[in-house]
């Protein structure tokens, strides 16, 4: 089993045969998992693998149905949150469970029970905060603050509640490369002065450089407990998706195409104070090409996904050209008319009605392919379209009826994708295209964004996911602070100078360097 | 009477014609801090008022009529967080059912009551100050309730904002799955502040039939409840907004009135719309600035949550 501890440590955590069934999936089936004092353990598996119930079932917010769970050696029950922390079990959650509206303080005093006083609690939050080297501002109100930013409150909530195992769910999915690094030394910081970690990721890389033995899970089930330092990624890829990753064909860029979206001079006002002012965009992407736009989230994003899609038109039609045609000022249904397939960040609510069946969903931006007839629906049609999405795309789901709410994140994207470039598209703009998608889905979706680019589409690819940007883009921007650094080749950068560019640093970019040394 | 006199018993009529929108709009605002929206204000302040009264006419003690009122406010509201929170209702059609209950029931509870008269409340007279010119009627010889309904806003301004308490039950308002994930009853905290904004509404019913005008009336709140709804959300859900807001519509209520007594040429019933437009039209201009809407406005309001859906 695990190498590296010696055996005579008391566990810190043991888990023995846990099991959860829902009813429609068994999500763990007979769980053993072993953290010792000090350990950095990972959890690894896809999607639906059972990572997340498990973690639940440690914190107490779900219940197993059977196995036991023991404590520092003594078998104990946990039947609630309060109780986890009591303790001594603290969580870092992925979707952060943060209000809002209240400042950094407040937030955390909601979490810890000894804090009565707001100031003394600032004193408190500072202390760990500078032990830790994690920069925090007690009275900020927290929607004001980056997702980074937001983690960190996170992270010093759980540590002040001394705790003895703290367990953070996908903790770098919303970070810069340079805010991952800090995070490690956190982590290790935490661990060597005894604290168990359990870390769940689908990350190989991070994985191998931080954790010191990981469990792997797939379909519910334990396939493997290493030391991840002795594995190769492709070994730990194997252990968690049964076979061996996919491997992509990437030709060399085609210079040559016209230019199909470009965006020249788009500058843009927030509608509220919570988001972002766009300043002076400029973009082109040609076509048979892929552009990557990296960035932390929060950074204009959202303002510049909907300009482009056509949810917010511009005053200037000559903001946005389509093939050298002016449609900035064209709604969301008359860009797609002129070729444009979009793929939102959200998948419920923007990309597909929660609702509504797969082949619906599929109707409601596909019904330009000669779906409807003299105002009437083909359904006959609709369903064969909706087929193919579920076939080429291979999303599991119980049919094209099944309800767009009943698959899962990773599967309704794939339906998402099938559906948006089954469309022949001219232009594709995909934001977050694979995130929170499994590590087989993810490169099925990847594969076939270079495929669109090799059928002479111009595709956009807004990330934060660099790798992937670095795995898939020709040419790659940042943006930060609502603007646009310009375009470098792939070839000629590096993640390390993406990363910096991520702060603000670029030409003509937002920051200064005094500025960007607290961002991230 | 000289100008001076008229002018303190024009305002101090103005606090009275405000109280129960005062204490009805604190009891829904903290419902609805905790993202319980609750539509049967209005029923539940009818039933509050016919019960005090019935039980000021029994026993001739305004105290038993306040406790009794506040009681009966609290049973409804019990009833409809019963039906919500607990068998996971929709909230708005509950609500609406609530009121069209409460109009219902209060009026057939009070049928042997519709023609009894109360002795009216004797105002409290501070010594020495309610003496004063001017400030001595207006501040120093009220009506003990509207006294308690100054304690009630300062009451809950500090308990929403520099309480443990109140933070926490801001928090359930924002988000319930968060509270719930670090550990807080959510629907135990929703509980008590839907009780407590029953309470309140209660009481406001009793302050309008016992105090305000002492006699029951069928149907008597005559819509408040549902200006008091208003007030709350148009005061961004804040205690002194909610003042403001429900002293305006008391005051243009007694304006509209000494107007209908002068006779002025305009129909009665355009009058009688004023305090309702009045108030609204006010809070809507002042209360339009997005960002304090989304800072104060509690984003779980009238979603039913399930503790274990997820």
């Amino acid at each position: 089993m695990s190498p590296r501890p010696p055996a005579a440590a008391t566990p810190r955590l043991a888990l023995t045969g846990i099991s959860k069934a829902y009813p429609t999936v068994v999500a763990n089936d007979g769980i053993d998992l072993v953290v010792l004092p000090g350990e950095i353990h990972a959890v690894l598996g896809e999607n639906g693998a059972g990572k997340s119930t498990l973690m639940k079932i440690i914190y107490g917010v779900t219940k197993a149905d059977a196995g036991e769970i023991a404590w520092n050696g003594e078998p104990v029950r946990i039947d609630n949150p309060a109780q986890a922390r009591r303790l001594g079990i603290g969580m870092v959650f992925q979707q952060f469970s943060l209000f809002e509206t209240l400042t950094v303080a407040e937030n955390i005093a909601l979490a810890v029970e000894d804090s009565r006083d707001l100031d003394a609690l600032a004193r408190r939050i500072e202390e760990v905060s500078a032990r830790y080297g994690i920069p925090l501002d007690p009275k900020q109100l927290v929607h004001s603050q980056s997702v980074g930013e937001r983690q960190r409150v996170e992270i010093v909530r759980c540590l002040l509640q001394k705790p003895e195992l703290v367990i953070m769910d996908e903790p770098t999915s919303v970070l810069a490369p340079q805010a991952v690094r800090k995070l490690f030394e956190t982590l290790r910081l935490l661990a060597r002065e005894g604290c168990s970690i359990l870390y769940i990721s689908h990350r190989l890389d991070e994985i191998k450089e931080l954790c010191d033995s990981a469990t792997i899970l797939r379909g519910g089930k334990v396939t493997g407990t290493v030391d991840p330092r002795d594995e190769s990624a492709s070994s730990l890829a194997r252990m968690m998706i049964g076979k061996a990753l996919p491997v992509f064909a990437h030709g060399e860029a085609d210079e040559g195409g016209e230019e199909r979206l470009v965006v020249a001079g788009l500058t843009r006002k927030a509608d509220t104070q919570f988001g972002t002012d766009l300043d002076d965009i400029h973009l082109s992407v040609r076509s048979g090409e892929i552009v990557g736009i990296a960035g932390i989230s929060g950074n204009g994003q959202q303002e510049l996904l909907a300009a482009l899609s056509g949810e917010r038109t511009s005053r200037e039609a000559s903001e946005i050209h389509f093939g050298g045609r002016q449609v900035g000022r064209l709604g969301a249904a008359a860009r797609r008319d002129l070729g444009l397939v979009f793929v939102p960040e959200e998948r419920l609510g923007r990309g597909a009605v929660a609702n509504m069946s797969l082949a619906d969903n599929a109707l409601l931006t596909a019904h330009r392919l000669n779906m409807v007839r003299f105002g009437l629906i083909r359904f006959g049609e609709v369903r064969s379209f909706a087929d193919r999405c579920v076939d080429r795309f291979n999303v599991i789901c119980g049919g094209v009826e099944a309800d767009a709410k009943s698959l899962s994140g990773g599967n309704l994207q794939k339906f998402i994708v099938g559906r948006e470039f089954l469309q022949e598209p001219r232009i594709v703009v995909a934001a977050q295209p694979t995130w929170g998608v499994d590590v087989g889905a993810a490169a099925a979706i990847r594969q076939a964004l270079i495929e669109m680019r090799g059928a002479g589409v111009a595709v956009l690819v807004i990330s934060e996911d660099l790798d992937e940007l670095f795995e898939i883009c020709d040419r790659i921007a940042v943006i930060a602070k609502g603007r646009l650094s310009p375009a470098k080749r792939t070839s000629e950068t590096s993640i390390e100078e993406i990363g910096l560019w991520m702060s603000g640093l670029f030409p003509e970019g937002p920051a200064t360097p005094a500025e960007a040394s607290g961002v991230g | 009477m000289t100008g001076l006199e008229t002018t303190v018993a024009i305002l101090v009529s103005i606090l009275g014609a405000g109280t129960p929108l005062v204490f009805a709009a604190l009891g829904e605002l903290i419902a609805e801090r905790s993202g319980v929206l609750n539509l049967g204000v209005e029923g539940m302040m009818l039933v509050g008022a016919v019960c005090g009264f019935i039980a000021a006419a029994e026993t001739g003690s305004p105290v038993a009529a306040v406790i009794v009122g506040v009681l009966a406010g609290a049973g409804m509201a019990l009833i409809f967080g019963v039906l919500t929170l607990t068998l996971m209702a929709n909230q708005v059609a509950t609500g609406l059912a609530l009121t069209i209950f409460g109009i219902g029931v209060s009026a057939y509870i009070g049928i042997d009551y519709t023609s009894v008269a109360l002795p009216s409340i004797s105002p409290v007279h501070i010594p020495g100050l309610s003496d004063l010119p001017l400030i001595g009627p207006l501040l120093f010889s009220l009506d003990p309730l509207i006294y308690l309904s100054f304690a009630a806003l300062a009451g809950v301004s500090w308990f929403l904002y520099r309480s443990r308490a109140g933070l926490v039950l801001r928090g359930v308002g924002e988000s319930p799955e968060s509270a719930h994930a670090i550990g807080y009853p959510v629907i135990r905290i929703r509980y008590a502040a839907v009780l407590f904004g029953g309470a309140m509404a209660g009481l406001g019913g009793v302050y309008l039939s016992v105090a305000y005008t002492p006699m029951w009336v069928e149907g008597m709140t005559a819509g408040r409840g549902w200006i008091a709804l208003a007030l709350v959300v148009f005061a961004t859900w804040r205690p002194a907004r909610v003042l403001i807001g429900a002293y305006l519509f008391g005051g243009v209520t007694i304006v509209q009135f000494h107007l209908q007594g002068a006779g002025v040429e305009v129909a009665p019933q355009l009058l009688s719309m004023l305090p309702y437009l009045a108030t609204i039209a006010v809070l809507v201009v002042i209360s339009r600035d997005i960002n304090t809407i989304r800072l104060n406005s509690p984003a779980s309001l009238g979603k039913t949550y399930h503790p274990d859906a997820h």
